[in-house]
């Protein structure tokens, strides 16, 4: 194969990584942008969303799109539910310090992992995807400087990576319109910008931070429903999105969302590429090594705005 | 009774019953505490930085596998003997340590967290990429006649113990000294108010790069120690989880005490040691103790007999 189907291949599973990190890095952001805390957790409540989704759809057997789309309203409300919980029973007591809380989610993550290896087992287990035809793509060719469409061998993809590149896209601008339009949305974004004015305005901030924990873990555990088709879910899969999400956040600016999903999308796709050419181990160092110098040279993000 | 007199009863009396102790212990727990003791050093290096000057460092595995690494690549590629290999792994922790804090002191707070558990990640991601020399996740192993330093083989039991007390009993008194110090007084002005330290025209910001260097060259050594004594250099040290390690010991024991880190490290080893029997998910030991810690004793086990016994207690 020549060169440009390669890349378009490489691309178009960029596209999805990115999509599905979007997702991911979106809840991280929220939780920092709103309660100003990171959340280490967040990798493994990633890692419970596939493991919920393994155990939903065998629960429920049928035909694989029934189950498939049970797990996919069910199982980010459940992990919602649960990180809502883990927010009020240990974060909300030690009120939410920055540096406590990091030391805190750290417990929560051994946690939910170890609890996971103790039920689900050390196994990697498939989800069968709800529906996964294979599509055929075309590229251009010069026969005697006339392009002419054809279509090479091994350049292809599935209805599901698209399906999860559209579920993805609405569910972010669903977030947007959340966020921007509703009056939940409102009081989150009240409590972002001064947390102390917005208790005294009367919102109840405590509960707030409650539904954001919950979101954002949310959030993860929906991209995590979406990509278990494609990649099985496992007790120790949430090091990477979490690390991924890490690398966006901070690329995009910590706690703005746009500068988010731009940033996802940069890494997402470069990752997909990067990874094609070279060692993917070699990618990730250099990602790492550019966040941290990212956060120590410009700690405002490629795209954020300097606070004060 | 003095403060000084008291302190030096305490510390004195950990060390004399270490030192007693080898000499009754069954061989198990006798391996068991040669161990401890070699971590303990490496709480203690955690300790100089997060218990005395308030800078959480989420990625000290990388100075400690500085230390393994610097000692066991000079013993396998250039066949260094165990004394100048040592020095090797303590040099190899200086510079890694200076050059991340120049670079992570210029955040503060929960960047300079990311910013450290960063370089730690793309420290262990580095040690895999060079599988070729460090042999990757496999690791490789220090042969028994690598290990003889000046005569003494310290692949025996014994003379293991003995190591590793006098690298406990060494760490333990200089950072005891250290704290005392006017150094350490100015490092512990930092951890409680970092502005009015720089109004009072402290350097702060070369304070904080000392307290780096010196947390880990103390991590350097005792991860030099710990491969030489014990035979194994491998990435697992390298990984998040030799980073949280000394953070669980040292909130365990107690943050900002010197006998914290002790006591912390010799707990949770054997939490750690009981719990494996029963389950392969040893770790969730750690997670429990760790929110169970940030929840209800934040000063933990050194912490509470500071606030219950003696207020003195450095």
């Amino acid at each position: 194969m020549e060169i440009g189907p390669y890349l378009m291949l490489a691309s178009l599973e960029g596209a999805v990584t990115a999509a599905v990190l979007a997702l991911t890095a979106v809840g991280l952001s929220l939780v920092f942008g709103v309660m100003r805390v990171v959340n280490v957790a967040h990798g493994e409540f990633f890692m419970l969303g596939a493991v919920l989704a393994w155990w939903v759809t065998s629960l429920i057997g049928g035909h694989p799109a029934l189950g498939f789309a049970v797990a996919l309203l069910s199982v980010p409300v459940l992990v919602g539910l649960l990180a809502a919980a883990a927010d009020m029973t240990v974060l909300k007591r030690v009120s939410h310090d920055p540096e406590r809380t990091i030391v805190a989610t750290i417990g929560i993550l051994y946690i939910l992992q170890q609890v996971t290896l103790m039920t689900y087992g050390p196994d990697a287990r498939p989800v069968v995807p709800p529906f996964n035809a294979r599509l055929a793509l075309p590229w251009v060719e010069f026969v005697g400087g006339r392009p002419q469409l054809y279509w090479p061998w091994g350049l292809s993809t599935t209805s599901y990576k698209l399906a999860v590149i559209g579920a993805a896209t609405l569910v972010l601008i669903g977030v947007w319109l959340g966020m921007t339009r509703t009056r939940a949305g409102l009081l989150m974004r009240a409590t972002q910008m001064d947390r102390d004015m917005a208790l005294a305005f009367g919102i109840p901030v405590e509960r707030v931070y409650a539904l954001v924990f919950g979101l954002g873990a949310g959030l993860a555990a929906m991209a995590a429903v979406l990509i278990v088709p494609i990649q099985q879910a496992h007790y120790l899969m949430g090091g990477d999105p979490l690390l991924l999400s890490f690398i966006v956040v901070i690329i995009g600016g910590l706690g703005s969302l746009p500068g988010t999903v731009v940033a996802a999308i940069l890494i997402g796709l470069s990752d997909g590429i990067i990874s094609v050419f070279f060692s993917p181990t070699l990618a990730k160092i250099l990602a790492t090594l550019l966040v941290a110098l990212v956060l120590v040279f410009r700690p405002q993000g490629l795209f954020g705005e300097r606070r004060t | 009774m003095s403060e000084g007199l008291k302190s030096a009863l305490v510390h004195g009396g950990l060390l004399v019953v270490l030192f007693g102790l080898q000499f009754v212990l069954p061989a198990y727990h006798h391996g068991n505490l040669a161990r401890i003791m070699v971590l303990a050093s490496y709480a203690i290096g955690f300790n100089v930085l997060f218990g005395y000057t308030g800078l959480l460092s989420l990625g000290h595995a990388l100075f400690f596998a500085a230390g393994m690494y610097g000692m066991g690549l000079s013993v396998e590629h250039l066949g260094a003997a165990p004394a100048p290999a040592l020095l090797a792994g303590v040099v190899a922790g200086l510079l890694v340590s200076g050059v991340i804090g120049v670079l992570a002191l210029r955040t503060s707070g929960v960047a300079f967290m990311i910013v450290t558990l960063m370089f730690a990640q793309a420290g262990y991601l580095t040690v895999l990429y060079a599988g070729a020399y460090t042999r990757g996740d496999e690791g490789f192993v220090v042969q028994q006649a690598q290990r003889v330093m000046m005569g003494v083989d310290l692949s025996d039991p014994s003379h293991r113990y003995f190591a590793g007390f006098t690298l406990f009993a060494i760490c333990l008194i200089a950072t005891l000294w250290l704290v005392r110090s006017p150094f350490g007084k100015v490092l512990i002005a930092i951890r409680e108010n970092e502005d009015r330290a720089t109004m009072l025209g402290y350097d702060v910001f070369a304070r904080k790069l000392a307290a780096v260097m010196i947390s880990g060259t103390i991590s350097a050594m005792a991860g030099a120690v710990y491969g030489l004594l014990f035979g194994y250099v491998g990435a697992s040290f390298a990984s998040v989880q030799y980073s949280i390690f000394p953070l669980l010991w040292v909130l365990l024991g107690g943050a900002g005490t010197i006998v914290g880190p002790f006591i912390g490290t010799l707990f949770m080893f054997y939490l750690i040691d009981l719990s494996s029997q029963v389950t392969t998910a040893y770790m969730l030991i750690a997670g429990i103790v760790l929110v169970a810690l940030t929840l209800f004793a934040p000063q933990g086990l050194a912490g509470m007999l500071r606030k219950r016994i003696w207020r003195g207690l450095p």
